[in-house]
């Protein structure tokens, strides 16, 4: 053990009422930055897992994300002449020669897709009407991008291959209609087109909106009410890693040309908000720290105080002043140290207390846990600050010590 | 014999609004196994100069050379070294530090040096104890033990690092005639049997009359004609 450590030792050892409430301080300080961390970072988790599980990975609209530019602007770009009321044919929206870009699609790994085609339509029921949202899919390719399967509470996916005039609607839906399993209601869109539905399914996923505006039915279906016959406008793209989400997109909209979006774009100004929500959270735990440093910068600041006497004779001996200085900085960085240790332990006893709370949140239907999260960086983020402002704390007295002049001291002893 | 210690035209001013001059003009030289007291009223400078002596100030004005080397361009760092390896300190109060056993009080000067290993420092504070008479009070704490006693062990870390000058301020002035003469004979026989140079500030007269010199010195200057 260096002089120095040994020092340092005797003058916590010896001081043990100011020493342990400096370690109490650190201690609280380590314990709620890793509760409060894990907590805000267990519902960030949630709450993007839940965003990333209720939403497409990743979206190929038929749309472009640059409007196209016309031939003859390519032509003459520098063209003095400009053709007005030029009126843009009137075409099948979709997306084109969608089967090869499916092929591409589905030839890149780690992921899944499915074609759909999405459009507006009016269902009307017992004398009321609403426009909706109509998406035509494959049941079977759609429940492996999608966790509307998942959702059901009545009837299954799989009704819409079976049953080719089925209709999956949402539970809002089906309340503000009055609907039940097996009844039929008309759907019309823009095209004229008109059908007779019948509801095979009902799903909940909680928001409140798409249970009462979105409703499934099968692709050909879709196709025939919205008179795009062997047409699709959407990709729907589910990865096994989830953030690999804007490099595909990118590769996608690379080789496509059509407009794909991922989650992570869709939501950025969500992820910004949660990083200001981690910037804040941050900022809070760590000012628990902070508090905390000024027991150490108290405590040692007393001995440096106290120990003037000591560390002029110890000046006087020959040890230089980064030896005084070392001296207080070892103090700080082992009240840092043991805190940090003690508080993690702690810590993670108040986030196993608070793993067990459970409760069930106003119009849930199940008992749910305060989301946690475990992961290591977070401890090291702890104990890491915990040390800085241990070190930071103890760096003033320390400084001051090591300023100390020895025949200013012996003279006054003397 | 030699000057292991001198001191050359040194001077020392506080600065300030007005100027306080401690010594001034001090040129004095200390023999290796010398043993020099510094005296004089009180005020006259005495602790100021061993200071200027024992690398803890510098002067304002004037050298002191150690072993014949010139001090005067040191650093902090290497005044300290300085201190370490070639002075011993004893002063008025024991200044033994309260939380370290006596054998760990001997032993914090060694260990900083750190030439030793920790077996030969901690045998080499012991055989300093023992030649004191402290080795049954080595593992006490200063408090545990008396001020004579505290003073040989001042005495012994002092000596710890085998340095060639030791410097005393007011070594016996705080201790009852029989330690003071204890101490007074370990100094005396510090200069005749192991050659080191003691130079020591003191009122005692009875301590000074056991040195070789009488250095007097008033208003910071020596006086050639001091007769105790």
């Amino acid at each position: 053990m260096s002089i120095q450590l040994g020092i340092a030792v005797t003058h916590l050892v010896n001081r043990k009422r100011p020493t342990l409430v400096s370690l109490v301080g650190i201690v609280l300080g380590v314990a709620f930055f890793l509760a409060v961390s894990s907590l805000m970072r267990g519902s960030e988790r949630d709450f993007i897992k839940r965003l990333i599980d209720n939403s497409p990975h990743i979206t190929v609209s038929d749309e472009y994300r640059n409007p196209r530019v016309q031939p003859a602007a390519l032509r003459w770009p520098e063209g003095a002449v400009e053709v007005r009321r030029v009126k843009p044919l009137n075409e099948v929206r979709g997306i084109r020669g969608h089967a090869q870009k499916l092929a591409f699609i589905e030839s890149l790994p780690g992921l899944r897709v499915a074609p759909v085609l999405t459009g507006s339509v009016v269902l009307a029921f017992a004398g009321r009407t609403q426009g909706v949202t109509l998406t035509g899919a494959v049941p079977s390719q759609m429940k492996r991008v999608s966790t509307i399967g998942e959702k059901l509470i009545e009837g299954s996916l799989d009704a819409l291959a079976s049953n080719p005039n089925g209709l999956i609607v949402g539970v809002g839906l089906a309340k503000k209609f009055s609907l039940r399993m097996g009844s039929v209601v008309n759907v019309a869109s823009a095209a004229n087109e008109a059908r007779a539905l019948k509801v095979v399914g009902i799903f909940r996923t909680g928001g409140a909106s798409y249970d009462e505006t979105q409703t499934f039915v099968s692709l050909k279906r879709a196709q025939n009410l919205l008179d795009r016959t062997n047409r699709i406008n959407r990709f729907i793209i589910q990865l096994d890693d989830p953030y690999r989400a804007r490099d595909a997109a990118a590769l996608i909209e690379n080789r496509t040309g059509y407009k794909s979006v991922s989650w992570l774009e869709a939501s950025e100004d969500l992820m910004s908000v949660l990083l200001v929500r981690n910037i804040i959270m941050y900022s809070v735990v760590s000012a628990i720290l902070v508090v905390a440093a000024f027991g150490i910068y108290n405590t040692i600041s007393t001995i440096v105080m106290e120990k003037t006497h000591d560390i002029a004779i110890l000046k006087s001996m020959g040890f230089h002043a980064r030896d005084v200085r070392r001296i207080f900085l070892v103090e700080g960085i082992m009240l840092g140290a043991i805190g940090s240790v003690m508080g993690v332990l702690v810590g993670l006893g108040l986030m196993g207390v608070l793993g067990q709370v459970s409760f069930k949140p106003p119009g849930a239907t199940q008992v749910v846990n305060l989301p946690l999260y475990w992961g290591f960086e977070q401890y090291l983020l702890a104990a890491g600050f915990a040390m800085i402002s241990a070190v930071g704390a103890s760096y003033l007295p320390a400084r001051k010590a090591g300023r100390v002049q020895p025949v200013a001291i012996l003279r006054g002893m003397g | 014999m030699s000057a292991v210690l001198a001191a050359e035209g040194v001077g020392r001013v506080l600065p300030g609004e007005i100027p306080v001059t401690l010594v001034q003009d001090v040129t004095v030289a200390v023999e290796r196994g010398e043993f020099a007291v510094i005296m004089g009223p009180s005020g006259s400078g005495k602790s100021s100069l061993l200071y200027l002596l024992g690398l803890l100030d510098t002067p304002t004005s004037g050298r002191v050379l150690l072993e014949g080397q010139d001090t005067s361009g040191f650093g902090e760092d290497e005044l300290a070294s300085t201190r370490l390896r070639k002075l011993g300190f004893v002063f008025q109060f024991h200044f033994l530090l309260a939380e370290f056993s006596v054998l760990d009080n001997v032993l914090l000067p060694v260990r900083r040096l750190g030439e030793l290993a920790e077996d030969a420092a901690r045998q080499r504070a012991e055989t300093l104890l023992d030649q004191f008479g402290l080795r049954d009070h080595r593992h006490k704490r200063p408090h545990q033990i008396s001020g004579g006693q505290r003073q040989r062990a001042a005495i012994a870390r002092a000596l710890a690092n085998d340095p060639s000058v030791i410097l005393a301020d007011e070594p016996t002035g705080n201790l009852d005639t029989q330690s003071g003469a204890n101490v007074r004979q370990i100094l005396r026989d510090l200069t005749h049997d192991f050659g080191k140079a003691v130079i020591a500030v003191t009122h005692d007269l009875t301590f000074a009359k056991a040195a070789d010199r009488q250095i007097g010195i008033v208003d910071g200057r020596i006086d050639p004609g001091w007769r105790m």
